[in-house]
């Protein structure tokens, strides 16, 4: 059998005294995407740096398409995109994807790819002067010039414009659909729930859950909105339909679930009114990564 | 537009391919930068002119320039091999570059390969400009061009290696300030265009054990006075080489 794009067991990582990644345990499949989701400091560079080749486990297998990391067959197979920098800042934009294609035996033509990525007009542009979210689609281009068969894209659409961003999407969508196994990391749940086919939801060095976009998030609508912290919720419970729930997570967070419709607001928008509470933010919606982030870990992902 | 087929077909570029795109992107960037034109060539020129025209020093017998190009041509050495070298690749090393070219098929052994041409490259133009304004301002050369040519050849792995461990080891900025301060050093203190035997007999075997004054009287006893193989100045050569590219092999960090 094939083995898996990435698996990853029991993996730790240590700072000196502090543990970036603690215990992880993942798989990403061939060919299809999968998302690393994540807060700021959860361990996801760390995670794919192993991965890439850079960093050392302190502890735990890691295997890249089936093979251990820093092995020199892997570079041809493997593109990497930072999460920033990587080149040299006098460098023109051209220059540049230009150098990295000739590295591969069958580049794609640098020109294209960069017209793709909208980076036409700055092929002359040196690196230093060219926006962030430029910087940004160079690093992507330069990391699919090579035809790879994995990539790994470390926060791909940070600090790019809703432009960019799509542009970046479509790009993750068509190496999809030729066959390009994806890892990326991102703190941006629409960026996951919209690209991956796996999303892996990491905190503090460990996996809290994982699964499709839809299986993470259910299919149930929920209404949801904020107000002070600790209402009587039993109280509530006993006014709305029998079936329901109601929970509040975290503090100030309420979550109602049930046969969600025109009566059930208008039953908690009452019970409400009736205690003297302002729902702040109320909405009906299905839940989202975030949501799932938030009540895994009780925090908020950005 | 060209359609894009992204379906994977990974393979590396032959080996020989890759070194020389990453050699003509690093003379590129050599040649494209104003403060390493300035350092390999303009100065090396303006002090070989300056003190060739100009009775500023007394070089001890023969000819000004007789005297001059060949520690100009050391310094050239050092300009390019060490003080260029460092500088650009302890920054390569700070923004990412050598950690971005280490996931691609260029191996490290390939870049330092690369990074060894160019800078080899380089000194092919800074000599043959420097030989050109020398022929200009009335030089004889002497000696074996073969002899020459080791001398620079040992002279360029020495401070390669000096430069290398600077870049590998120090903070950007600490590689940046620390190279042009040696540069500074060397260039008083090592027989480019002051005389070794203007200094004080007490610092003469530190002076001596110097790469640059190694390289500077091995080239001047080549060049100037024709001498076949001079062994002490290759001798300290070999010396530093094996001494800055052990240590480099030991110590460098590519992040």
């Amino acid at each position: 059998m094939e083995s898996p794009a990435v698996e990853i067991v029991d993996l730790v990582k240590r700072y000196g005294g502090r543990t970036a990644v603690d215990g992880l345990t993942l798989s990403a499949g061939r060919g299809a995407v999968t998302a690393v989701l994540g807060p700021n400091g959860a361990g996801k560079t760390s995670t794919v740096e192993i991965c890439e080749g850079f960093r050392k486990a302190d502890a735990g297998t890691v295997r890249v398409l089936g093979l251990a990391p820093t092995l020199p067959e892997l570079r041809p197979r493997v593109g990497v995109m930072l999460q920033s920098g990587g080149v040299p800042p006098a460098m023109r934009c051209a220059e540049w994807l230009r150098l990295v294609s000739r590295f591969y035996a069958h580049p794609l033509d640098s020109g294209a790819l960069l017209a793709r990525l909208g980076l036409a007009d700055h092929v002359r542009t040196p690196y230093r002067r060219l926006s962030g979210g430029q910087q940004q689609r160079l690093s992507l281009a330069a990391a699919v010039v090579g035809r790879p068969e994995l990539v790994f894209l470390d926060e791909p659409t940070a600090g790019l414009d809703p432009q960019a961003r799509h542009a970046c999407w479509d790009l993750v969508g068509e190496l999809r659909g030729s066959g390009v196994s994806v890892v990326l990391t991102t703190h941006h749940m629409d960026e996951a729930e919209r690209l991956a086919d796996h999303v892996v939801i990491i905190d503090r060095g460990r996996v809290v859950a994982e699964g499709s976009p839809a299986s993470l998030t259910g299919a149930e609508r929920q209404l949801r909105f904020r107000a002070r912290p600790g209402l009587a919720l039993e109280e509530l419970l006993n006014a709305l339909p029998a079936g329901s729930a109601a929970k509040e997570s975290p503090a100030g967070h309420y979550i109602i679930e049930g046969q969600v419709g025109p009566e059930l607001l208008a039953t908690v928008t009452a019970w409400c009114a009736a205690e003297g509470v302002t729902a702040d933010d109320l909405r009906i919606e299905r839940r989202t990564l975030e949501d799932v982030f938030l009540e895994l870990t009780g925090r908020e992902l950005r | 537009m060209t359609a894009l087929d992204f379906t994977p077909a990974p393979g590396a570029a032959p080996f020989p391919r890759m070194v020389l795109a990453q050699a003509g992107a690093e003379i590129r960037a050599m040649l494209r930068n104003g403060e390493q034109l300035l350092l390999t060539m303009i100065i090396p020129v303006l002090l070989l002119a300056g003190f060739s025209l100009a009775p500023l020093v007394d070089v001890g017998g023969g000819t000004r320039v007789d005297f001059l190009v060949p520690g100009v041509l050391a310094l050239a050495v050092m300009s390019t091999a060490f003080t260029g070298q460092a500088i650009a690749t302890g920054f390569e090393r700070r923004y990412g570059v050598l950690k971005r070219l280490g996931a691609t098929p260029l191996s490290r052994a390939g870049l330092m390969l690369a990074k060894t041409s160019a800078v080899v490259a380089v000194e092919i133009i800074q000599a043959a400009v420097i030989v050109a304004v020398g022929l200009a301002l009335g030089w004889r050369p002497h000696g074996s061009f073969l002899s020459a040519a080791l001398l620079i050849v040992l002279g360029t792995a020495a401070f390669s290696g000096l430069g290398l461990l600077m870049a590998g080891t120090l903070r950007a900025e600490a590689t940046l300030a620390g190279a042009n301060l040696v540069y500074l050093v060397l260039l008083g203190a090592g027989g480019v265009v002051f005389p070794l035997s203007k200094f004080p007999q007490g610092v003469r075997p530190v002076l001596d054990a110097l790469p640059i004054s190694a390289l500077t009287s091995g080239l001047r006893a080549v060049l100037a006075h024709g001498a076949a193989l001079p062994l002490g100045p290759l001798a300290v050569l070999a010396a530093w080489a094996a001494l800055s590219l052990g240590l480099v092999s030991r110590t460098f960090r590519w992040e």
